[in-house]
């Protein structure tokens, strides 16, 4: 029997109403014992003061980028990435090539993660077809393969009538559909968020609005469909305050946010001068709807945070904006930056910050962990609040360098990740 | 600023000059102005010194103008526009740069049709950059010889009131106009139907407005813009015909704005969309000629300058 003993932390884990120093025990993977001068005899011992300690991280929006595009990411180094991000798992996105739009991709993406070890990879499956916004995928199969929920990714499903088959038939396997909202007939596919730094700058651009519509009717279909929505990377002030609404009606959503969106606005473009490592979509957006977010974020209607981790090849970046794809890697840099900017300048309360990494993310989807409970998979992160680190992307995990946070001087880093008892991650 | 020139090793729009910079630039193609008004019209300045002329989109005045500045100071210069060429087989736009720059060139000038590429292409080249037009971005040289323009007409720029009219939101040159005209202090006020008008655009520093009698009432310069439909013109109004209805600068219009006022455009012109033949051609009140022959002083003076020359200094050497 391996015994591992993770001595003195600070354990925090809202989901258990626990916030102390404690001793964690681990036994055959699972936490066998929470609590106080546990007996070490024949463990590993890890002394944690100092540190704090978290039921594991759970992004639900991540991009491997395997099967198709193994030159941005792999699903070995995103989910090494995702295990440096004190992430013990991620969601994997369906717009891989071939879509995972079909158990035979979904099972395939889930043995390549458990082959590769590190964080746990779940796998999203497509709402239709080759994500084609026309026929429904075989949800059913794709859950029995592994599915958690289903998703066309960065298409918006445009017909209605679809989307709402889709939430209706969801209800069957109790899959939640998962939404990028973006009315395409307004957005254009413009390259920044529609505002004063795009008129100075004259790249082309998408209003706030073509997320908030899209938001608003996916919403209504949930109510008239029944069915779980979860709403990916909300970035406007209107979308939250609509998604708040539909909470209090008793609409079965959720919704994430993302580093990015919390930390940046669309003044960036301009400050890095035109630098394509700030184009991601929905785009970087104005500063009202950055402090809607913040709201948000504080009074619980965000459940998760999540990177949208979208590794591109750097060719595919160097090149203009207009021409550059979107997305920034997110997965080894959100830890410290949301600790760094709200937890230690005290506007976010560290139990927070816990529930939408861990907890809210796990209740979303369904998924295991988002506490610490004796008896189940040690799934946990340690922190360290005191370390001080530089986001220097030359190494990162990631097979990606595209971020805007390079440079950037944080405090708070994972200092250590475990998943089911092993470590997959310790800071060097 | 230096005493010598300008403070950046590019120019790269208006936005970052400040107002004694343009000051200088205007100054130097002033003097320059005369080099074109001689029967053999060169002069030593740039001997030896090579400039790329990097145009990724179709460009007949910018990129005649350019070149015949190049010429008038004794540069080198070599062409490069997209068709034709290796961008054609897949080349990125890096490594069409960084190839060129391997020849040792001392400017690049760029047009491309994507806001910021002069910007990526200057941060990872060491050769002095020229945007010669990004996108809907900027067109530095076009504001300086709008600049020009205007100066010589009207002597100051202070609470000269300028009124553009036409496409404003697919527009570079309205971009670096306005960031010129107010740094020297004019009045501008923005008129175009609200599907071609930019959202916040007060924010620059203008007013804005879809009356176009409003705009022309009691203006000192009125600047036409063209119609972009390649660039999504074409959902902003129903036809040309409404448009000219609406928009477009007859005399029966102009008669609103100073009697003094002249009437620029950057060109190409569409007559009978913005702007009427009559206007167009009325020697009187059109400066549209006189801008492009000051945009060749004006190139001169930006390359002079960037290159390291002083104020002056070319007539010594000439």
């Amino acid at each position: 029997m391996t015994r591992l003993l993770l001595r003195g932390g600070r354990v925090v884990d809202p989901a258990a109403r626990r916030d102390g120093i404690a001793d964690l025990l681990v036994e055959n993977g699972r936490l066998s014992r929470i609590g106080e001068r546990l007996d070490a005899a024949s463990a590993d011992v890890v002394d944690a003061s100092g540190k704090l300690v978290f039921p594991g991280f759970i992004d639900l929006h991540v991009h491997l980028r395997e099967p198709g595009f193994e030159y941005k990411e792999s699903i070995l180094s995103g989910a090494q990435a995702a295990a440096a991000g004190g992430f013990s798992a991620v969601c994997a996105m369906a717009n891989t090539d071939p879509v995972n739009d079909h158990r035979t991709v979904t099972r395939w993406i889930a043995d390549r993660a458990r082959e590769a070890g590190f964080s746990r990879v779940y796998p999203i499956g497509a709402i239709t077809k080759g994500m084609r916004g026309e026929e429904l995928s075989e949800f059913g199969e794709m859950k029995e393969a592994g599915a958690v929920a289903v998703s066309d990714d960065g298409r918006w499903v445009a017909n209605g009538s679809v989307m709402r088959r889709a939430l209706e038939y969801a209800t069957l396997f109790d899959l939640p559909v998962a939404t990028h909202a973006e009315d395409e007939s307004l957005s254009g596919r413009g390259a920044m968020n529609e505002g004063r730094v795009s008129t100075r700058l004259g790249l082309s651009a998408q209003p706030a609005e073509a997320e908030s519509i899209a938001v608003a009717r996916d919403l209504t279909l949930c109510e008239l469909a029944g069915g779980r929505l979860h709403v990916c990377h909300v970035s406007t002030a209107r979308s939250v305050a609509l998604i708040r609404e539909a909470k209090a009606r008793g609409v079965r959503v959720t919704c994430e946010v993302t580093p990015h969106h919390l930390f940046l606005t669309d003044e960036e473009v301009a400050r890095s001068g035109f630098s394509t490592a700030t184009k991601v979509n929905p785009p970087l957006r104005g500063e009202r709807d950055v402090a809607a977010l913040h709201e948000a974020l504080l009074d619980g209607t965000i459940d998760a945070l999540a990177t949208d981790h979208a590794p591109h090849h750097a060719d595919e970046k160097a090149v203009d904006y207009e021409s550059a794809p979107f997305g920034l890697v997110g997965l080894e840099t959100a830890a410290s930056l949301f600790h760094d900017r709200l937890v230690r300048t005290g506007r976010v309360p560290v139990a927070r910050m816990v529930e939408l990494f861990s907890g809210g993310p796990a209740r979303a989807f369904s998924l295991p962990g988002g506490g610490l409970v004796e008896g189940k998979d040690a799934d946990f992160t340690v922190f360290d609040p005191a370390a001080e680190v530089e986001v220097d992307p030359r190494a990162f995990r990631s097979r990606a360098r595209n971020t805007p946070f390079a440079g950037a001087r944080l405090t708070g880093a994972v200092a250590a990740t475990y998943v089911a008892g092993r470590e997959v991650y310790r800071r060097p | 600023m230096t005493k010598a020139g300008l403070r950046s090793k590019d120019l790269l729009g208006i936005e970052p000059l400040d107002p004694e910079e343009i000051g200088l630039i205007l100054d130097t193609a002033e003097s320059m102005a005369e080099i074109g008004r001689r029967e053999i019209k060169k002069v030593p300045a740039l001997r030896g010194r090579m400039v790329v002329n990097l145009f990724f989109e179709a460009s007949t005045r910018t990129r005649f103008s350019f070149e015949t500045a190049e010429k008038w100071l004794s540069a080198d210069t070599l062409n490069f526009a997209a068709k034709g060429t290796s961008v054609e087989k897949g080349e990125t736009l890096l490594d069409t740069a960084k190839n060129l720059e391997a020849m040792s060139p001392d400017f690049l000038v760029i047009r491309h049709s994507s806001p910021g590429v002069p910007h990526f292409l200057a941060s990872q080249l060491k050769t002095r950059v020229i945007n010669a037009g990004d996108g809907a971005h900027e067109h530095p040289t076009q504001a300086l010889l709008d600049a020009l323009t205007i100066r010589q007409r009207k002597k100051s720029f202070e609470n000269l009131k300028v009124a553009i009219v036409g496409d404003i939101a697919h527009s570079r040159v309205v971009r670096s106009n306005v960031w010129c005209l107010t740094k020297l202090k004019a009045k501008v006020t923005l008129c175009a139907p609200p599907t071609l008008m930019p959202v916040d655009i007060e924010s620059m520093g203008v007013s804005a407005t879809s009356d176009f009698e409003e705009a022309l009432s009691g203006a000192d310069v009125v600047m036409m813009l063209r119609v972009q439909i390649e660039r999504g013109g074409k959902m902003a109004f129903p036809s040309s015909r409404e448009y000219f209805a609406r928009y477009g600068l007859t005399r029966e219009r102009l008669a609103l704005a100073r009697p003094d006022a002249i009437v620029m455009h950057p060109g190409p012109m569409n007559r009978g969309v913005e702007i009427s033949s009559e206007i167009a051609d009325d020697a009187d009140r059109s400066v549209i000629l006189s801008q492009v022959a000051n945009g060749v002083a004006v190139r001169m003076a930006v390359l002079y300058l960037l290159a390291g020359g002083t104020p002056r200094a070319w007539q010594e050497g000439a």
